[in-house]
Order: structure tokens, then C-alpha cells, then sequence
């Protein structure tokens, strides 16, 4: 028995665990519709790869994952699609998002898939690779992509399994272990294979849970695999909420603190959720896709409460049915446990990946929270705050949204457990607050992240003007200096020859041809252009280079964001939000110069293989280099716009920079569209866009309005108004 | 069918505010039988007015704050601090004594600024200040534990129509009162502590530190244990509070000489040590927070106790020490902030905020 360590605070709420400790597994009948929403765990949403009216297998890849930190969906039954729509997913904010609607055919017939019960011959990347395109994610209810947890950069010597479920009423983990104990073990060796065999292999058990540790150990008596079993050591410790979080359970089994902002893999520990050691049991040695989970549907106003091996996507209405809801007795739906769930809005959305428990309470279960009285500093909060925070300075200062303080505070380490606002005799909803100030204060970081970039940019823009212009001011200095030495040359040429005709004929030829120092010079542009032309191949060749290294750059931002924490605090959000930016970014670069390669490709395909400069001047140049092309035309609209304007009233010039205006801002809305229609990254970056040009166009307008008051045609009438003032 | 929404937890523990104050009027049971045992109705007379007083303040006050006022009352506050300051005036006081403390505590200290959970400063400390300093005659005015023999006569405590002629008439209380243990010491001059102590009824008829009022810090003590059983707070103001006077006391003794500032179970058992340790620097609102802050904060209210007590101007000083340190509370708090998980020593990193 390894030593444990015990966490700061926690709390015993009733467990309420028997409820749904019934009887074994339950199976729930194929329901008729399937509602799989892209975004069903941390990371960027997956993108359909099918399309309505499409026939899908069971098993078969529906969604493709985006980017590294992002997971794939999976058709868990056969049908066919029959809408790629948004629906209301299970989500706090109860809003709505892009999902896939199957309806199922009946068949539930399988697409073909191998399985790889002789794991130990693949290789870690293989087995993580595998992992990934199965789609799991963790199944604790944080919904982390396993695959990116099992790719650390550090040497593992620890792999910690979760079996707390630490939540009242969850049971899922708990009868899962003790039907499947044996499966578990082998997804266990598998992650040990992958992570390089760690010394130790713990896997944390709450001291309520004495049948599944009993399972868990005569699983491990009878198990094959010898050479693992040695490392692995169920490990039980008392009761208590929430010794399930990651950071508490590491503190629990190791007696390490995880460093704020740091990821286990830096102590050389990874965890896992003993659920999804399971999925990924099932992916690798049964070929299978997470399409199923196991959840907990309990509850008094539950008839028959359970735990029920249900299909992604099913409705939770229709899960709800097995266990005999009873709806006219319930008043709040929560998906999760008491503690940290969150209220559903109407039982049409869908079980999803992450989703270990439905909890139908009724009136007397969970009755609505007494109005809060005000904070009597009583401490209680910061007794059983597991983050060793003060709860209650930290309500003081979210409240007067001192957001400095807060942060002093170290709201970002609040695991938002719950804890405090349990034990708050006021009932002030303390978490609540936590919540609305840390989504404030990451808003806020973004931000302030867009205006350094903005104002970067524009140091950037401005430093490259001033650059210009010295360049231009140089070459001016150049050209002058040339035409004085050149007049000087010819008067002391004219001079000579006046002087001494012979010499002048003597040096005529070369004279001739040296004519002047302004043909030098127009001969030394004419070789610039030339030299811009000639050099395709030395273009493409920088482009190509370019390509490499914002690879080289898209991937190790990829890599440096799939290393970030899978825990929801906000710091990590932010750290996340902005690395994920960066790839974007990367990514934008990378495609970039992927299309300047191609744009040459083309235009040599144009103009045939091999070296421009080699043609013949017949062949027009203009068309030979678009870029001329496009700066000609550039600068013939420019000299139009120049004789326009300077045709123009003062008032028609306003007129037309409004209509250019408001032309931008009709375009960087259409772009917002599609980029929250996509779920891009740069949403708020657009949002920011449209946000300015219609301040610039209101800014316009107003200029218009006044102008039009001093002169133009407007001025009757607004002097008439100004009269009557 | 509507399902209601709201932010998680969905559960919620058993304890209220008004389960807070209860308890705190419950543990006020043993010490206000003593009390009585000793000083007669006077106590329960003083603590009926000041209720009266208190809930009658509180309902025009939120009235005119235009708050809620049944929700308000329900959750005791204003009682508890009624009891508190009704236990500590003298019995048989004038009835305006508790009226005007109390009205004070409630309107000024507590509703002033800003009602339950706002106020700096302990109201039934304020109110009773309040008084010592505009009636210092009638606060210090403490009845005979009856019982106690003075010259070879008994000491009795008048009877309720006594009483209520005294408090509400104004009769003369002359006859029925005697130093305290307290102010008996206080007065000691010149003889060894051995030898005062047998001189002085108040102490040659006390067990360990003075006659009648032993009794009285003892029940308070064991009020205060009810309390921190049922985890209404934790053990860390109450003994710092106790460990501050109890040093200072070791230090001070002096071997029981003529100069002598008194013995520790003479100061841990005497005037309002107990009272204050288990009932006065435990109120939440106006200590420091956290746990290693209520330590500090208990503390120093020892060493103030204990400073008043012997070379200050009045016999006792629970309510000046206990105020000092509500305006030092805040400081304390900065001070002493618990080590946040992952992060290394504790006080360094809340340093780091620019409004500092
Ligand atoms: S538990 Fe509630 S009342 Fe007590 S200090 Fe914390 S926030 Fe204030
Ligand atoms: S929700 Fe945050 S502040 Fe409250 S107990 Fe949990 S970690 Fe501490």
C-alpha cells in the first residue's frame, strides 16, 4: 500500500450513490435519430466529411478532426444523414452549435474495421495515432483528446488512472470497473506501452467504491501481462469532494503540488480517466471509434435509475425513457453531478462523449438556492477550498470586478469545484462569480493581445514608410548627383572639342554610347525590371523555402498547443486561445506562401518552362509579369482617382470615402459571417474589423452631415434649422 | 415542461447564516445562567431590553433602507448581537443604558456601514464602548456575587421588584454592590499576591481567581466549545486570543510579588477573557480571515487585554482591544494570505498587484 497525502479542504456531501447502483449495465434501444454535434471535447471543432443524404455505416468517420487539439466524430449507428444543422448542444451556456443528424437505418451494421489485439508490436506513435482517429477524448467529463495527452515531451515515470468520481450520484466509472475490470487493465498496458513503460502505474480509488477495487484486484491476480502488473497499484483513500480533480489527485497519490500553469507531463505524470482506458481498450483491441459511453441517469425523479451503455448522440429524452422519468417531477435536468454539472435547457439535446451523467432531480433534491444573504466572512469557503484560495475575498473583489486583485487572488487556480459556494451559509452563488469574472478577465487578455498586435503592425507599417522614404530621398540624392556629374562631363567634353576637335572625334564612340548619365541610369532600371523578371526560379526557390520553414513554424505551434493543460482554468484558456491563435496564424503563412508558389507555378506554365529572360522582348511583358501588370493598373487607377478628386467638391470627396467605407464594412461583415459560420479563430479578430469601420463610418457620416452644413447643397436647409435654434 | 437553469453546485450544505446564530445564542446558555446564578434578573432583564431594542432599530433601519425586513430579521444577526452586549453590561443597569447601547450598535456601527457583513467593527464593542466612555459611573457599577461575604454580611442580589425598580426607577443599587475581582486587584497596594489574595473576600472565597466570576468564565468557556465542536469556528482567534494573554501573563507574574500584574488562571478567569475569547473575537465579519490571520488577530488582542488590564485606566479592556484590532484586521489580512496550491511561498505573489 503506497503512502497517500491528503488535500487542503473538501467537503462530504451526501453521496447518493446507491441510487443508481442497482443492477448491471443496461442497454438502451437504437433511437431514431442521432444528434452528434463537431465539437464535443477541448479544441477546434471537427469538419463534417459527409454531406446530407449520405449513407453512413456504424464506426464510420463522419467529421474529420481540425488541427492537432481537435477530435474526430464517428457515425455510431448506420442511417443516413439528414442534416448538418445547428442544435442545441449540451453546453452551459445552453447554446447552440453545429452538429450531424443521423437517422438511423436499424441495421446498426458496422463499417469494416481490423483490430489490433497485438498491440505491444505496433509502435507508440502507431497506438497513438490509433487512439486519435478514434475519436476519444477524456471521458471524465472535461473531454481533453487523449491522443495529444499521450504524446508528452518529457519522460513519463507515473501514469495515474482516475477512479475517484468524486461527484454524489455518478456511478458510471464505478460499474464500469466492476463488470470490466479486466478490459480496463489491458487498456492500461496499452498506455503504459505507449508512455515507455512507467515505474509506477496508480490507479486512485475512493474508499467508497470496495467492490470495483475488488474487481479491480483479482482482475489484476488473474491478468496475463506480468510484466506490467507488478508497476500497477490500486491505490484507496477516503471519501471526500473533490479529490477527483487532476491537480487534487495527483496531491493525493504523489504528494506533489502540479505548479500553477504547469502540466503533469513536467513532473513525469500523465493521468487518465479510468472511462476512457476503457474506450481506448475498445479502439485498439476491437478496431471500434468512441461511439458509445457509459452514463449514469439517476435521480428521484427517475423511476428506474441506472447505468445505461448508451450511443453517442442519442437524445437525452430518449435515455431518459429507459429509466423512467418522470418528467412532471422534475423540475432542473442536470448533465453531471450536482456539484459541477450544468442545467439542461430541454431534454432534446444529446448525450455527447464527455457526458457521464444525467441527474433528474426533483423539487425536494435539489430545491431552487435561497436568495443570498450577504457575506459574513465567516471562512468557511477558504476551510474547504481544495485550492487553498480565499473565497471569500475573491467574491469581494468579483464583485467591485477589481479584476487586479483577482488576479492576485490567483483566480486562475480556482478549479471552480463548487466547494465554497456549498458550504456558504449565506448561499452566495461564489462560483458563479468566478465564472463571470474569469470570462471577463480573459476577454479582456484577448483584448489587449489584438490591440499589441494591432499596434505592432502598425510600428511595423510606419517604420517600412520611413524606410521608403529615405530610400526614395537617397535615390533622388543618387540621381541629381549623377545629372551634375554627367553635365559637368559634357561641358568639359564640349570644352575639349572646342578645344581640340581630334580628341573630341577620337573619343566620340565611346562618348556615343556613354551618352549621357541619364541613359545609365534608365538602362540600370530597365536591368532592375529585368532582373525582377528573369528571376522566376529564384523566386520560386525563396517560395519554396518560405513553404518549408512556415511549416517547420505551423507544426511546433501545433506541438507547443497540444502540449498545453487539459485543465479548464482560465489561465490555461488563454494560454490556449492565444497559442491556437498562433497556429492559425502559422497556419495562414504556411498557406500563403503555398499560394505565391502556386500563382508562380502558374504564371510560368504561361509563359512555358525555363528562363523568361531568354524570350524575346516581342512576347509582351506586361502580361509576362502580372505583378507589373496589376502595379500598372494600380497606378493608372490612382491617377484617375487623382484627376477625380481634384474634380470634386470637398463634400463629393466625403461622399466617396463614406461609399469606400461602407463597401469595407459590407465585406469584413460578409467575412465575419462566414468566419463564425466556420468557428474560425479570428471571429473576434473580424469582429474588431467591422467594429471599427463602422465607427470610421459613423465618423464619416457625422463629417458628411457637418460638411453638407457649411456648403453644398444642403446648406438651405440646415441654415433653416439653424435658425430656428 | 420548464426546467429551471441555474450556475452549478446544484447541492447545497445544511448550514445557514441563521444556523450560525443560533448556535451562537445557544452557547450564550451556560454563561447567561451563571450569570443570573450570581447576579440575579439583572442580565436577562438587560438582554430583553436590548433585544427589544435591537430588533425594533433593525426593522426602521432596513425600512428605511428599504431592504426586505422579515428576510433580514430571520437571520438573527441583530439578536446576537443584542445577547452579547446584554451579557457584558452590569445587571441592574438603568434600562437607557442598554437602550442607547444598543441602538447605537445597531444603527450606527452596524447599519452605518453598510448592514451585516459590512461593518468593521464589532457592534455590541462599539456600543458597549460607547457607554463606558459616556457613562463610566453606572458601567462600572457591578453587583456582590451573591454569596459573597463582605465584613461578615452575606451578599444577597435583589428580587425581581427590586430589580425592576432599580432598572426602570432608578432606585439606589448602592447597597448591593462591590469591586470586582478586577478592580479589587487593580487597587492591590504594596503586599505580596499570597497575601492580598488572603485579605480580599472576592479571593480568600474564590477557588482559582476570584469569587463568582471563575464560574462565570468557565461556563462561557465550555459555550465556546459547544462552538467549535459544531465547527461554527475554528479553534485559531479563541486560543490565540488565550495564548496572547497567557505569555504576557507568564511574563508579567513576577512571582507573585507586590508589583505583580497577576497570575495567568487569575487573568484567563477573570472580568471578560472568556466571554471575549469565545464570543467577541470568533465574530467573523470583523476578524482577519484567514485561519493564520485569526491567530495573529486573537493574539494581539491578548496582549491588549492584558496591557489595559494592568497599566491602562480601566479595570478591563476586552472591548478596546477587540476594537483596535477590527481597524487592524484589514493589514492583518494582507499580511497573511494562505499559499494558493501550485504556488510557491505564501505573501509573495499577492504583492504583486499595482493597486498595492
Ligand atoms: S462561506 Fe459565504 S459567508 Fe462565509 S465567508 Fe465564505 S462567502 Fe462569506
Ligand atoms: S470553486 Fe474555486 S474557490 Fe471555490 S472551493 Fe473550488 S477551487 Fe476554491
Amino acid at each position: 500500500m503506497s503512502k497517500i497525502w491528503d488535500i487542503h479542504g473538501g467537503i462530504h456531501p451526501a453521496e447518493h450513490k446507491a441510487l443508481s447502483l442497482g443492477g448491471p449495465i443496461r442497454t438502451v434501444p437504437l433511437p431514431p435519430t442521432l444528434i452528434l454535434p463537431l465539437s464535443q471535447h477541448i479544441g477546434a471543432p471537427a469538419y463534417p466529411v459527409v454531406g446530407v443524404g449520405d449513407k453512413v455505416l456504424k464506426g464510420q468517420l463522419i467529421a474529420a478532426a481540425k488541427g492537432f487539439v481537435s477530435a474526430p466524430v464517428h457515425a455510431p449507428s448506420s442511417g443516413v444523414i439528414s442534416a448538418i444543422e445547428e442544435q442545441t448542444v449540451p453546453h452551459v451556456s445552453g447554446m447552440k452549435a453545429p452538429c450531424i443528424v443521423i437517422q438511423t437505418d436499424g441495421n446498426d451494421s458496422w463499417i469494416e474495421h481490423s483490430a489490433n489485439p497485438d498491440y505491444r508490436q505496433k509502435t507508440a506513435a502507431e497506438l497513438v495515432a490509433l487512439i486519435g482517429d478514434a475519436g476519444i477524448t477524456g471521458l471524465g467529463g472535461a473531454g481533453f483528446p487523449s491522443a495529444v495527452k499521450l504524446q508528452p515531451r518529457q519522460p513519463i515515470n507515473t501514469l495515474i488512472i482516475n477512479a475517484t468520481e468524486c461527484e454524489p450520484y455518478i456511478t458510471a466509472d464505478d460499474q464500469l470497473i466492476r463488470e470490466r475490470a479486466a478490459d480496463i487493465l489491458i487498456g492500461i498496458d496499452i498506455l503504459a506501452h505507449i508512455l515507455g513503460r512507467p515505474e509506477r502505474i496508480l490507479i486512485g480509488i475512493e474508499d467508497n467504491k470496495p467492490e470495483a477495487q475488488q474487481a479491480l484486484a483479482s482482475a489484476l491476480k488473474n491478468s496475463g501481462n506480468t510484466d506490467n502488473a507488478g508497476a500497477i497499484e490500486v491505490v484507496e483513500f477516503p471519501t471526500k469532494y473533490p479529490s477527483g480533480g487532476e491537480k487534487q489527485l495527483i496531491q493525493i497519490l504523489t504528494g506533489e503540488e502540479l505548479p500553477s500553469g504547469k502540466l503533469p507531463a513536467e513532473l513525469g505524470i500523465v493521468c487518465q480517466n479510468i472511462g476512457t482506458t476503457h474506450a481506448i481498450y475498445r479502439a485498439i483491441c476491437h478496431g471500434e471509434a468512441l461511439i458509445s459511453r457509459l452514463t449514469t441517469v439517476t435521480g428521484q425523479a427517475c423511476g428506474k435509475p441506472g447505468n445505461f451503455e448508451v450511443l453517442i448522440g442519442t437524445p437525452v429524452a430518449h435515455l431518459l425513457k429507459e429509466a423512467e422519468f418522470d418528467a412532471q417531477r422534475c423540475p432542473k435536468l442536470i448533465m453531471g453531478g450536482p456539484m459541477m454539472g450544468f442545467a439542461l435547457p430541454d431534454t432534446s439535446v444529446p448525450i455527447i462523449k464527455s457526458s457521464n451523467c444525467l441527474l433528474a432531480t426533483t423539487a425536494e433534491e435539489s430545491p431552487p438556492p435561497p436568495p443570498a444573504q450577504a457575506c459574513i466572512r465567516c471562512g468557511h469557503c477558504a476551510e474547504v477550498c481544495p485550492a487553498s484560495l480565499l473565497p471569500q475575498q475573491l467574491y469581494w473583489h468579483a464583485q467591485s470586478k477589481n479584476y487586479e486583485r483577482l488576479e492576485a487572488h490567483h483566480l486562475a487556480d480556482c478549479i471552480e469545484c463548487g466547494a465554497c459556494s456549498y458550504v456558504c451559509p449565506s448561499s452566495i452563488p461564489l462560483v458563479q462569480y468566478y465564472r463571470a469574472a474569469k470570462g471577463e478577465i480573459r476577454l479582456i487578455a484577448e483584448e489587449k493581445r489584438q490591440s499589441d498586435r494591432a499596434r505592432a503592425r502598425f510600428e511595423h507599417h510606419q517604420a517600412r514608410v520611413e524606410q521608403e522614404e529615405k530610400d526614395k530621398a537617397a535615390k533622388r540624392e543618387a540621381r541629381k548627383l549623377a545629372a551634375e556629374a554627367a553635365k559637368a562631363k559634357r561641358e568639359a567634353e564640349a570644352e575639349i572639342a572646342a578645344a581640340n576637335p581630334q580628341a573630341a572625334l577620337d573619343a566620340s564612340p565611346s562618348a556615343g554610347a556613354n551618352d549621357s548619365g541619364e541613359l545609365d541610369i534608365v538602362q540600370a532600371a530597365l536591368a532592375r525590371v529585368a532582373a525582377k523578371k528573369a528571376s522566376p526560379e529564384d523566386q520560386r526557390k525563396r517560395f519554396e523555402r518560405a513553404i518549408e520553414t512556415t511549416a517547420a513554424r505551423l507544426q511546433k505551434a501545433q506541438q507547443v498547443l497540444a502540449a498545453m493543460a487539459s485543465d479548464d482554468s482560465a489561465e490555461q484558456q488563454i494560454k490556449r486561445d492565444q497559442q491556437r491563435a498562433s497556429v492559425e496564424q502559422a497556419r495562414l503563412r504556411h498557406q500563403e506562401a503555398k499560394n505565391k508558389l502556386a500563382a508562380i507555378e502558374t504564371d510560368q506554365a504561361a509563359n512555358g518552362p525555363g528562363d523568361i529572360a531568354a524570350k524575346p522582348a516581342t512576347t509582351n511583358t506586361a502580361s509576362a509579369d502580372p505583378g507589373l501588370d496589376r502595379a500598372a493598373a494600380a497606378i493608372a487607377r490612382a491617377q484617375k482617382n487623382a484627376a477625380e478628386q481634384a474634380s470634386m467638391s470637398p463634400q463629393q470627396k466625403l461622399q466617396k470615402q463614406r461609399d469606400a467605407l461602407e463597401k469595407r464594412l459590407g465585406k469584413a461583415q460578409t467575412r465575419l459571417a462566414q468566419a463564425e459560420s466556420e468557428g474560425s479563430e479570428q471571429v473576434e479578430a473580424f469582429n474588431h474589423a467591422v467594429a471599427t469601420l463602422s465607427e470610421k463610418l459613423k465618423a464619416a457620416d457625422l463629417e458628411l452631415a457637418s460638411g453638407s452644413q457649411d456648403s453644398g447643397p444642403a446648406k438651405v436647409q440646415t441654415h433653416t434649422t439653424e435658425d430656428s435654434n | 415542461m420548464a426546467l429551471t437553469r441555474n450556475s452549478s453546485p446544484h447541492a447545497h450544505g445544511p448550514r445557514s447564516t441563521q444556523w450560525v446564530m443560533q448556535q451562537v445564542l445557544i452557547a450564550t446558555v451556560p454563561g447567561l445562567i451563571v450569570l443570573t446564578s450570581f447576579f440575579g434578573i439583572g442580565t436577562i432583564i438587560n438582554i430583553l431590553i436590548a433585544s427589544i431594542t435591537a430588533i425594533g432599530c433593525e426593522a426602521a433601519v432596513l425600512k428605511l433602507r428599504q431592504r426586505p425586513i422579515g428576510f433580514y430579521l430571520r437571520d438573527y444577526s441583530a439578536l446576537v448581537t443584542a445577547v452579547l452586549l446584554g451579557l457584558a453590561l452590569p445587571p441592574l443597569a438603568p434600562w437607557w443604558l442598554a437602550v442607547t447601547g444598543t441602538a447605537f450598535a445597531i444603527i450606527i456601527a452596524k447599519h452605518l456601514y453598510g448592514g451585516m457583513g459590512f461593518n468593521p467593527f464589532n457592534p455590541a464593542m462599539i456600543g458597549y464602548v460607547v457607554l463606558l466612555i459616556s457613562f463610566p459611573l453606572q458601567m462600572s457599577a457591578w453587583l456582590a456575587p451573591s454569596g459573597l461575604v463582605i465584613d461578615g454580611t452575606v451578599a444577597a442580589t435583589p428580587g425581581l421588584r427590586d430589580a425592576l425598580q432599580i432598572v426602570f426607577a432608578g432606585n439606589a443599587i448602592d447597597g448591593f454592590t462591590a469591586a470586582t475581582p478586577l478592580d479589587a486587584f487593580k487597587h492591590n497596594s504594596g503586599l505580596l499576591v499570597e497575601n492580598f489574595y488572603q485579605q480580599t473576600p472576592q479571593f480568600n472565597q474564590g477557588r482559582w481567581a476570584g469569587f463568582g466570576w471563575e464560574w462565570v468564565n468557565i461556563a462561557f468557556l465550555l459555550g465556546g466549545c459547544y462552538l467549535l465542536g459544531r465547527k461554527v469556528f475554528t479553534w485559531h482567534a479563541p486560543v490565540g486570543m488565550l495564548g496572547g494573554l497567557t505569555l504576557m501573563a507568564l511574563f508579567n507574574y513576577d512571582g507573585g510579588s507586590s508589583a505583580s500584574n497577576g497570575s495567568i488562571i487569575f487573568h484567563l478567569l477573570s472580568g471578560a477573557t472568556m466571554f471575549g475569547a469565545f464570543f467577541i473575537v470568533t465574530d467573523p465579519v470583523t476578524s482577519a480571515t484567514s485561519n493564520r490571520g485569526r491567530l495573529i488577530y486573537g493574539a494581539l488582542i491578548g496582549v491588549i487585554l492584558f496591557l489595559i488590564r494592568s497599566w491602562g485606566n480601566y479595570p478591563d479592556a476586552l472591548a478596546f482591544g477587540v476594537l483596535l484590532m477590527n481597524f487592524a484586521a484589514p493589514f492583518i489580512d494582507y499580511y497573511t494570505p494562505p499559499r494558493t496550491y501550485g504556488h510557491g511561498k505564501s505573501g509573495t505573489i499577492i504583492h504583486r498587484s499595482k493597486e498595492d
